[in-house]
Protein backbone atom coordinates (compact mmCIF):
# COMPACT_ATOMS: atom_id res chain seq x y z
CA UNK A 1 0.00 0.00 0.00
CA UNK A 2 2.74 2.57 0.92
CA UNK A 3 4.70 1.24 -1.91
CA UNK A 4 2.15 1.93 -4.55
CA UNK A 5 1.75 5.49 -2.71
CA UNK A 6 5.54 6.01 -3.36
CA UNK A 7 5.05 4.60 -6.53
CA UNK A 8 2.74 6.89 -7.43
CA UNK A 9 4.34 10.29 -6.21
CA UNK A 10 7.64 8.67 -7.50
CA UNK A 11 6.08 8.32 -11.02
CA UNK A 12 4.81 11.59 -11.44
CA UNK A 13 8.08 13.48 -9.25
CA UNK A 14 10.82 11.37 -9.76
CA UNK A 15 11.13 11.84 -5.84
CA UNK A 16 14.25 9.04 -5.48
CA UNK A 17 16.92 11.53 -6.33
CA UNK A 18 15.82 13.67 -4.19
CA UNK A 19 15.81 12.41 -0.67
CA UNK A 20 18.59 9.60 -1.77
CA UNK A 21 20.88 12.64 -2.65
CA UNK A 22 20.07 13.98 0.82
CA UNK A 23 19.95 10.70 3.50
CA UNK A 24 22.06 7.63 1.37
CA UNK A 25 25.38 8.61 2.06
CA UNK A 26 28.63 7.17 3.62
CA UNK A 27 29.40 6.71 7.39
CA UNK A 28 32.92 6.69 7.50
CA UNK A 29 34.47 4.04 10.39
CA UNK A 30 36.81 6.54 12.09
CA UNK A 31 33.15 8.99 12.86
CA UNK A 32 31.65 5.95 14.22
CA UNK A 33 30.86 5.41 17.73
CA UNK A 34 29.79 1.42 17.05
CA UNK A 35 33.48 0.77 15.76
CA UNK A 36 35.37 3.60 18.04
CA UNK A 37 34.12 4.83 21.22
CA UNK A 38 36.02 7.84 21.27
CA UNK A 39 34.34 8.90 17.79
CA UNK A 40 31.28 10.30 20.69
CA UNK A 41 33.10 13.35 20.04
CA UNK A 42 31.37 13.61 16.36
CA UNK A 43 27.46 13.65 18.39
CA UNK A 44 27.50 17.41 18.99
CA UNK A 45 26.87 18.41 16.17
CA UNK A 46 23.89 16.29 15.99
CA UNK A 47 23.17 17.05 19.29
CA UNK A 48 23.25 20.54 18.49
CA UNK A 49 20.67 20.11 15.55
CA UNK A 50 18.62 17.81 17.91
CA UNK A 51 18.31 20.10 20.12
CA UNK A 52 17.80 22.99 17.50
CA UNK A 53 14.64 21.30 16.83
CA UNK A 54 13.18 20.87 19.90
CA UNK A 55 13.77 24.56 20.49
CA UNK A 56 11.73 24.90 17.26
CA UNK A 57 9.15 22.67 18.23
CA UNK A 58 8.67 24.35 22.06
CA UNK A 59 8.63 27.47 20.75
CA UNK A 60 6.12 27.07 18.28
CA UNK A 61 4.08 25.86 21.21
CA UNK A 62 4.95 28.76 23.63
CA UNK A 63 3.89 31.22 21.25
CA UNK A 64 0.12 29.64 21.49
CA UNK A 65 -0.19 31.39 25.04
CA UNK A 66 3.05 33.97 24.95
CA UNK A 67 1.41 37.77 24.38
CA UNK A 68 4.38 40.06 23.47
CA UNK A 69 2.65 42.89 25.77
CA UNK A 70 4.20 44.80 28.87
CA UNK A 71 0.57 44.12 30.30
CA UNK A 72 0.15 40.55 29.64
CA UNK A 73 3.86 39.25 28.66
CA UNK A 74 4.26 38.16 32.59
CA UNK A 75 1.06 37.29 32.82
CA UNK A 76 0.72 35.09 29.64
CA UNK A 77 4.03 33.32 30.80
CA UNK A 78 2.85 32.79 34.45
CA UNK A 79 -0.50 31.28 33.06
CA UNK A 80 1.96 28.83 31.20
CA UNK A 81 3.76 28.39 33.51
CA UNK A 82 1.25 27.13 36.56
CA UNK A 83 -2.26 26.46 35.11
CA UNK A 84 -1.73 25.34 31.12
CA UNK A 85 -1.26 21.28 30.84
CA UNK A 86 2.66 20.24 30.44
CA UNK A 87 3.01 24.32 30.17
CA UNK A 88 5.68 24.01 32.77
CA UNK A 89 7.34 21.14 30.90
CA UNK A 90 7.36 22.78 27.40
CA UNK A 91 8.47 26.25 28.34
CA UNK A 92 11.01 24.20 30.96
CA UNK A 93 12.38 22.79 27.73
CA UNK A 94 12.68 25.99 25.91
CA UNK A 95 14.76 27.53 28.83
CA UNK A 96 16.86 24.33 29.38
CA UNK A 97 17.75 23.99 25.59
CA UNK A 98 19.00 27.70 25.40
CA UNK A 99 21.33 26.36 27.91
CA UNK A 100 22.18 23.05 26.19
CA UNK A 101 22.34 24.49 22.94
CA UNK A 102 25.31 26.68 23.86
CA UNK A 103 27.30 23.95 25.38
CA UNK A 104 26.63 21.51 22.77
CA UNK A 105 27.66 23.84 20.36
CA UNK A 106 30.75 24.56 22.05
CA UNK A 107 32.17 21.19 22.49
CA UNK A 108 31.30 20.90 18.54
CA UNK A 109 33.43 24.08 17.86
CA UNK A 110 36.10 22.87 20.19
CA UNK A 111 35.76 19.38 18.36
CA UNK A 112 36.36 20.90 14.52
CA UNK A 113 39.03 23.49 16.45
CA UNK A 114 41.09 21.22 17.74
CA UNK A 115 41.10 18.38 14.69
CA UNK A 116 42.01 21.16 12.52
CA UNK A 117 38.79 20.11 10.62
CA UNK A 118 38.12 24.18 9.55
CA UNK A 119 41.18 23.37 7.62
CA UNK A 120 40.63 23.80 3.21
CA UNK A 121 38.46 22.94 2.01
CA UNK A 122 36.00 23.71 4.45
CA UNK A 123 37.36 27.29 5.34
CA UNK A 124 34.01 28.72 4.36
CA UNK A 125 31.77 25.95 6.51
CA UNK A 126 33.69 27.13 9.53
CA UNK A 127 32.39 30.62 9.18
CA UNK A 128 29.12 29.58 8.52
CA UNK A 129 29.70 27.60 11.48
CA UNK A 130 31.08 30.70 13.54
CA UNK A 131 28.17 32.84 11.95
CA UNK A 132 25.37 30.37 13.71
CA UNK A 133 26.96 30.40 17.33
CA UNK A 134 26.60 34.17 17.28
CA UNK A 135 22.97 33.58 15.75
CA UNK A 136 22.46 31.59 18.45
CA UNK A 137 24.27 33.78 21.47
CA UNK A 138 21.42 36.63 19.66
CA UNK A 139 18.65 33.92 19.96
CA UNK A 140 19.76 33.75 23.31
CA UNK A 141 20.19 37.06 24.49
CA UNK A 142 16.49 38.55 22.80
CA UNK A 143 14.47 35.09 24.60
CA UNK A 144 15.71 36.23 27.87
CA UNK A 145 13.77 39.67 27.44
CA UNK A 146 10.46 37.78 26.74
CA UNK A 147 9.24 36.51 30.05
CA UNK A 148 9.08 40.50 30.85
CA UNK A 149 10.07 39.42 34.49
CA UNK A 150 12.98 41.48 36.65
CA UNK A 151 15.97 39.58 35.20
CA UNK A 152 14.99 39.94 32.07
CA UNK A 153 14.42 43.81 31.92
CA UNK A 154 17.23 44.91 33.98
CA UNK A 155 19.31 42.74 31.93
CA UNK A 156 18.02 43.98 28.89
CA UNK A 157 18.87 47.38 29.93
CA UNK A 158 22.70 46.63 30.54
CA UNK A 159 22.82 44.85 27.62
CA UNK A 160 21.53 48.03 25.42
CA UNK A 161 23.57 50.07 27.70
CA UNK A 162 26.73 48.37 25.84
CA UNK A 163 24.95 48.78 22.45
CA UNK A 164 24.89 52.19 22.75
CA UNK A 165 28.39 52.61 23.67
CA UNK A 166 29.60 51.53 20.17
CA UNK A 167 31.45 54.31 18.94
CA UNK A 168 29.24 56.45 16.30
CA UNK A 169 26.66 54.19 15.86
CA UNK A 170 25.78 53.22 19.24
CA UNK A 171 22.40 55.30 19.81
CA UNK A 172 21.13 53.95 16.37
CA UNK A 173 21.51 50.64 16.67
CA UNK A 174 20.48 51.08 20.19
CA UNK A 175 17.13 52.98 18.98
CA UNK A 176 16.66 50.20 16.08
CA UNK A 177 16.95 47.38 18.98
CA UNK A 178 14.98 49.30 21.50
CA UNK A 179 12.47 50.97 19.54
CA UNK A 180 13.46 54.44 21.70
CA UNK A 181 16.53 56.20 22.30
CA UNK A 182 15.47 56.40 26.16
CA UNK A 183 13.15 53.82 26.99
CA UNK A 184 13.09 50.44 27.62
CA UNK A 185 9.31 49.76 27.24
CA UNK A 186 6.47 48.26 24.60
CA UNK A 187 8.53 48.80 21.46
CA UNK A 188 11.29 47.08 22.54
CA UNK A 189 9.48 44.10 24.00
CA UNK A 190 7.62 43.93 20.22
CA UNK A 191 10.79 44.21 18.28
CA UNK A 192 12.75 41.70 20.80
CA UNK A 193 10.09 39.22 19.87
CA UNK A 194 10.20 39.84 16.08
CA UNK A 195 13.63 39.41 16.20
CA UNK A 196 13.23 36.36 18.72
CA UNK A 197 10.73 34.89 16.36
CA UNK A 198 10.84 35.68 13.18
CA UNK A 199 14.89 37.43 12.02
CA UNK A 200 16.66 35.32 13.75
CA UNK A 201 15.39 31.45 12.88
CA UNK A 202 15.25 32.72 9.27
CA UNK A 203 19.05 33.49 9.12
CA UNK A 204 19.77 30.63 11.26
CA UNK A 205 17.83 28.06 9.01
CA UNK A 206 19.07 30.01 5.79
CA UNK A 207 22.83 29.36 7.60
CA UNK A 208 22.07 25.92 8.53
CA UNK A 209 20.80 24.80 5.44
CA UNK A 210 24.12 26.31 4.14
CA UNK A 211 26.14 24.47 6.65
CA UNK A 212 24.53 20.99 5.89
CA UNK A 213 24.57 21.58 1.86
CA UNK A 214 28.59 21.95 2.35
CA UNK A 215 29.25 19.14 4.93
CA UNK A 216 27.48 16.76 2.02
CA UNK A 217 29.35 18.68 -0.47
CA UNK A 218 32.56 18.04 0.89
CA UNK A 219 32.16 14.40 3.04
CA UNK A 220 33.00 14.65 6.91
CA UNK A 221 37.16 15.38 7.65
CA UNK A 222 38.81 12.32 7.46
CA UNK A 223 40.83 10.87 10.42
CA UNK A 224 43.72 12.65 11.88
CA UNK B 1 20.66 6.49 -18.51
CA UNK B 2 18.84 8.08 -21.82
CA UNK B 3 19.88 11.57 -23.08
CA UNK B 4 18.54 13.33 -25.94
CA UNK B 5 16.93 12.57 -29.10
CA UNK B 6 13.97 9.98 -28.05
CA UNK B 7 14.14 10.68 -24.31
CA UNK B 8 10.41 9.72 -22.99
CA UNK B 9 8.44 12.04 -20.58
CA UNK B 10 5.46 11.42 -18.33
CA UNK B 11 2.52 12.85 -19.72
CA UNK B 12 3.66 16.75 -20.95
CA UNK B 13 5.95 17.21 -17.81
CA UNK B 14 9.49 17.22 -17.58
CA UNK B 15 9.60 14.00 -15.70
CA UNK B 16 11.88 11.26 -17.34
CA UNK B 17 9.67 8.08 -18.14
CA UNK B 18 12.73 6.17 -17.25
CA UNK B 19 11.99 5.02 -13.63
CA UNK B 20 14.98 5.29 -11.58
CA UNK B 21 15.55 1.90 -9.13
CA UNK B 22 15.18 3.04 -5.14
CA UNK B 23 18.02 0.48 -4.28
CA UNK B 24 20.80 1.81 -1.19
CA UNK B 25 24.30 2.71 -2.55
CA UNK B 26 26.67 -0.08 -2.05
CA UNK B 27 29.15 0.85 0.47
CA UNK B 28 31.32 -2.80 0.51
CA UNK B 29 34.26 -1.71 -0.95
CA UNK B 30 34.60 2.02 0.94
CA UNK B 31 37.49 1.89 3.18
CA UNK B 32 37.36 0.23 6.64
CA UNK B 33 33.83 -0.18 7.93
CA UNK B 34 31.87 1.94 5.94
CA UNK B 35 28.27 2.26 6.75
CA UNK B 36 25.20 3.64 4.92
CA UNK B 37 23.95 6.77 6.77
CA UNK B 38 20.25 5.72 5.50
CA UNK B 39 18.86 3.65 7.23
CA UNK B 40 21.65 1.73 9.65
CA UNK B 41 23.29 4.85 11.14
CA UNK B 42 20.12 7.02 11.98
CA UNK B 43 18.45 4.56 14.12
CA UNK B 44 21.65 4.92 16.23
CA UNK B 45 21.90 8.23 16.33
CA UNK B 46 18.17 7.71 17.24
CA UNK B 47 18.99 5.69 20.25
CA UNK B 48 21.78 8.27 20.87
CA UNK B 49 19.21 11.12 20.97
CA UNK B 50 16.81 8.91 23.23
CA UNK B 51 19.29 8.58 25.59
CA UNK B 52 19.76 12.48 25.79
CA UNK B 53 16.29 13.25 25.31
CA UNK B 54 15.53 11.59 28.83
CA UNK B 55 18.46 13.40 30.56
CA UNK B 56 17.07 16.55 29.23
CA UNK B 57 13.38 15.48 30.06
CA UNK B 58 14.75 14.80 34.06
CA UNK B 59 16.45 17.90 34.05
CA UNK B 60 12.96 20.00 32.96
CA UNK B 61 11.09 17.91 35.99
CA UNK B 62 13.78 18.19 38.64
CA UNK B 63 14.20 22.34 37.77
CA UNK B 64 11.38 24.00 36.55
CA UNK B 65 12.94 27.50 34.70
CA UNK B 66 12.47 30.18 36.68
CA UNK B 67 10.27 33.38 37.17
CA UNK B 68 10.75 36.32 38.59
CA UNK B 69 8.06 39.42 39.28
CA UNK B 70 6.83 41.41 37.10
CA UNK B 71 9.23 43.54 35.61
CA UNK B 72 9.15 47.15 37.65
CA UNK B 73 11.16 49.95 36.10
CA UNK B 74 11.16 51.65 39.46
CA UNK B 75 12.61 49.41 41.44
CA UNK B 76 16.41 51.11 40.43
CA UNK B 77 18.03 48.71 43.30
CA UNK B 78 17.40 45.48 41.58
CA UNK B 79 21.13 43.80 40.05
CA UNK B 80 20.83 42.38 37.27
CA UNK B 81 22.90 39.06 35.56
CA UNK B 82 22.30 38.37 32.53
CA UNK B 83 22.02 34.35 31.64
CA UNK B 84 25.19 32.42 32.23
CA UNK B 85 26.96 31.89 29.07
CA UNK B 86 27.08 35.72 28.74
CA UNK B 87 28.71 35.91 32.45
CA UNK B 88 32.14 36.50 31.17
CA UNK B 89 31.93 38.91 28.78
CA UNK B 90 29.81 40.85 31.67
CA UNK B 91 32.80 39.86 34.37
CA UNK B 92 35.64 41.42 31.63
CA UNK B 93 33.44 44.81 32.28
CA UNK B 94 33.89 45.15 35.68
CA UNK B 95 37.99 45.37 35.62
CA UNK B 96 39.39 49.04 35.43
CA UNK B 97 40.89 48.92 32.07
CA UNK B 98 37.82 47.44 30.44
CA UNK B 99 35.06 49.98 32.11
CA UNK B 100 34.79 53.48 32.62
CA UNK B 101 36.91 55.45 30.49
CA UNK B 102 37.69 52.01 28.86
CA UNK B 103 34.41 50.87 28.09
CA UNK B 104 35.45 49.92 24.56
CA UNK B 105 38.08 47.68 25.19
CA UNK B 106 36.19 45.31 27.42
CA UNK B 107 32.53 45.80 25.16
CA UNK B 108 34.09 45.95 21.90
CA UNK B 109 37.71 45.79 21.27
CA UNK B 110 38.78 42.36 23.09
CA UNK B 111 35.20 40.51 22.25
CA UNK B 112 35.47 41.89 18.91
CA UNK B 113 39.50 40.66 18.73
CA UNK B 114 38.31 37.02 19.86
CA UNK B 115 35.88 36.21 17.97
CA UNK B 116 37.06 37.64 15.25
CA UNK B 117 39.92 35.44 15.36
CA UNK B 118 37.67 32.59 15.88
CA UNK B 119 35.28 33.52 12.66
CA UNK B 120 38.65 34.10 10.55
CA UNK B 121 40.36 30.80 12.08
CA UNK B 122 41.38 29.27 8.75
CA UNK B 123 42.89 32.17 7.50
CA UNK B 124 45.01 32.46 10.37
CA UNK B 125 46.25 29.25 10.98
CA UNK B 126 46.92 28.09 7.20
CA UNK B 127 49.83 25.41 7.79
CA UNK B 128 48.70 21.73 6.22
CA UNK B 129 48.85 20.13 9.83
CA UNK B 130 45.50 19.55 11.39
CA UNK B 131 47.07 17.76 14.08
CA UNK B 132 46.59 19.58 17.75
CA UNK B 133 50.31 18.66 18.25
CA UNK B 134 51.42 20.37 14.98
CA UNK B 135 49.70 23.38 15.53
CA UNK B 136 51.42 24.92 19.30
CA UNK B 137 50.02 28.40 18.38
CA UNK B 138 46.10 27.87 17.23
CA UNK B 139 45.73 25.11 20.06
CA UNK B 140 47.74 27.69 22.46
CA UNK B 141 45.62 30.34 21.77
CA UNK B 142 42.50 28.13 21.64
CA UNK B 143 43.51 26.69 25.19
CA UNK B 144 44.65 30.15 26.70
CA UNK B 145 40.96 31.78 25.32
CA UNK B 146 39.17 29.04 26.89
CA UNK B 147 40.65 29.07 30.43
CA UNK B 148 40.12 33.30 29.64
CA UNK B 149 35.99 32.33 29.57
CA UNK B 150 36.06 30.01 32.35
CA UNK B 151 38.14 32.00 34.69
CA UNK B 152 35.79 34.83 33.96
CA UNK B 153 32.75 32.69 34.45
CA UNK B 154 33.52 31.49 37.33
CA UNK B 155 35.18 34.79 39.22
CA UNK B 156 31.35 36.10 38.28
CA UNK B 157 29.66 33.68 39.73
CA UNK B 158 31.47 33.36 42.86
CA UNK B 159 31.33 37.08 44.05
CA UNK B 160 27.50 37.10 42.93
CA UNK B 161 25.33 36.53 45.87
CA UNK B 162 22.78 34.07 44.37
CA UNK B 163 20.52 34.23 48.01
CA UNK B 164 19.95 38.16 47.45
CA UNK B 165 19.51 37.97 44.01
CA UNK B 166 16.78 35.37 44.44
CA UNK B 167 15.31 37.34 47.07
CA UNK B 168 15.04 40.63 44.82
CA UNK B 169 13.20 38.67 42.18
CA UNK B 170 11.09 36.84 43.94
CA UNK B 171 7.46 36.99 43.57
CA UNK B 172 5.31 38.64 46.17
CA UNK B 173 1.72 38.47 46.26
CA UNK B 174 0.23 41.83 45.64
CA UNK B 175 -3.15 43.39 47.09
CA UNK B 176 -5.57 45.89 45.74
CA UNK B 177 -3.84 49.03 45.89
CA UNK B 178 -6.33 51.86 45.75
CA UNK B 179 -4.35 54.55 44.52
CA UNK B 180 -6.53 57.12 44.41
CA UNK B 181 -6.80 56.96 48.44
CA UNK B 182 -5.02 59.30 50.84
CA UNK B 183 -3.08 56.80 52.66
CA UNK B 184 -1.18 55.93 48.78
CA UNK B 185 -1.38 59.34 47.93
CA UNK B 186 0.75 60.35 51.37
CA UNK B 187 3.29 57.53 50.63
CA UNK B 188 4.01 58.19 47.06
CA UNK B 189 4.22 62.15 48.36
CA UNK B 190 6.72 60.86 51.56
CA UNK B 191 9.09 58.68 49.34
CA UNK B 192 7.82 55.48 50.45
CA UNK B 193 7.12 53.73 47.28
CA UNK B 194 11.25 54.45 46.22
CA UNK B 195 12.49 51.67 48.29
CA UNK B 196 9.27 49.67 49.29
CA UNK B 197 7.86 49.98 44.91
CA UNK B 198 5.15 51.29 43.26
CA UNK B 199 2.55 48.31 44.57
CA UNK B 200 4.45 48.34 47.92
CA UNK B 201 5.67 44.80 47.46
CA UNK B 202 9.07 45.63 48.45
CA UNK B 203 12.47 45.69 46.24
CA UNK B 204 15.83 44.82 46.57
CA UNK B 205 16.04 46.60 50.48
CA UNK B 206 13.27 47.22 51.27
CA UNK B 207 10.57 44.43 52.83
CA UNK B 208 6.71 44.72 51.23
CA UNK B 209 3.98 46.11 53.27
CA UNK B 210 1.49 43.78 52.33
CA UNK B 211 0.47 41.44 55.03
CA UNK B 212 2.74 42.67 57.79
CA UNK B 213 0.39 41.91 60.78
CA UNK B 214 1.77 45.37 62.38
CA UNK B 215 -0.56 47.38 64.56
CA UNK B 216 -1.25 51.29 62.76
CA UNK B 217 0.49 52.48 66.32
CA UNK B 218 3.53 50.14 65.26
CA UNK B 219 3.81 51.19 61.71
CA UNK B 220 3.82 55.11 62.33
CA UNK B 221 6.93 54.15 64.74
CA UNK B 222 8.77 52.35 62.13
CA UNK B 223 7.62 55.76 59.72
CA UNK B 224 9.01 57.56 62.31
CA UNK B 225 12.24 55.94 63.73
CA UNK B 226 13.05 53.93 61.03
CA UNK B 227 14.07 50.08 61.44
CA UNK B 228 17.00 47.97 59.90
CA UNK B 229 18.49 49.57 56.69
CA UNK B 230 15.32 52.36 57.21
CA UNK B 231 16.92 55.31 58.22
CA UNK B 232 14.60 57.39 61.16
CA UNK B 233 12.94 60.28 60.61
CA UNK B 234 11.91 59.38 56.64
CA UNK B 235 8.26 60.52 57.25
CA UNK B 236 8.05 64.56 57.57
CA UNK B 237 4.07 65.07 57.49
CA UNK B 238 1.89 65.91 60.68
CA UNK B 239 0.73 63.40 62.69
CA UNK B 240 -3.00 63.38 61.40
CA UNK B 241 -1.23 62.45 58.27
CA UNK B 242 0.77 59.59 59.64
CA UNK B 243 -2.08 58.29 61.03
CA UNK B 244 -3.78 57.85 57.57
CA UNK B 245 -0.35 56.49 56.32
CA UNK B 246 0.22 53.68 59.49
CA UNK B 247 -3.81 53.28 59.19
CA UNK B 248 -3.68 52.65 55.28
CA UNK B 249 -0.94 50.49 55.86
CA UNK B 250 -1.75 48.20 58.37
CA UNK B 251 -4.81 47.40 56.32
CA UNK B 252 -3.16 45.99 53.09
CA UNK B 253 -3.67 42.52 52.13
CA UNK B 254 -3.14 40.00 49.71
CA UNK B 255 -5.29 39.09 47.16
Amino acid sequence: MLTKLYDWVDERLDITPLWRDIADHEVPEHVNPAHHFSAFVYCFGGLTFFITVIQILSGMFLTMYYVPDIKNAWESVYYLQNEVAFGQIVRGMHHWGASLVIVMMFLHTLRVFFQGAYKKPRELNWMVGVLIFFIMLALGLTGYLLPWDMKALFATKVTLTIVESVPLMGPALKTLIAGDPTIVGAQTLTRFFAIHVFFLPAALFALMAAHFLMIRKQGISGPL
Amino acid sequence: MHRGKGMKFVGDSRISADRKPNIPKDYSEYPGKTEAFWPNFLLKEWMVGAVFLVGYLCLTIAHPSPLERIADPTDTAYIPLPDWYFLFLYQLLKYTYASGPYNAIGALVIPGLAFGALLLAPFLDRGPERSPAKRPFAVGFMLLAIAGVFYLTWESAAHHDWEASKKQGAIVEGADIDKESDGYKLMDSSGCISCHGAELTGGAGAPSLIDTGLSPEEISKIAVKGQGAMPAGMFKGSDKELATLAEFVSGLSAK
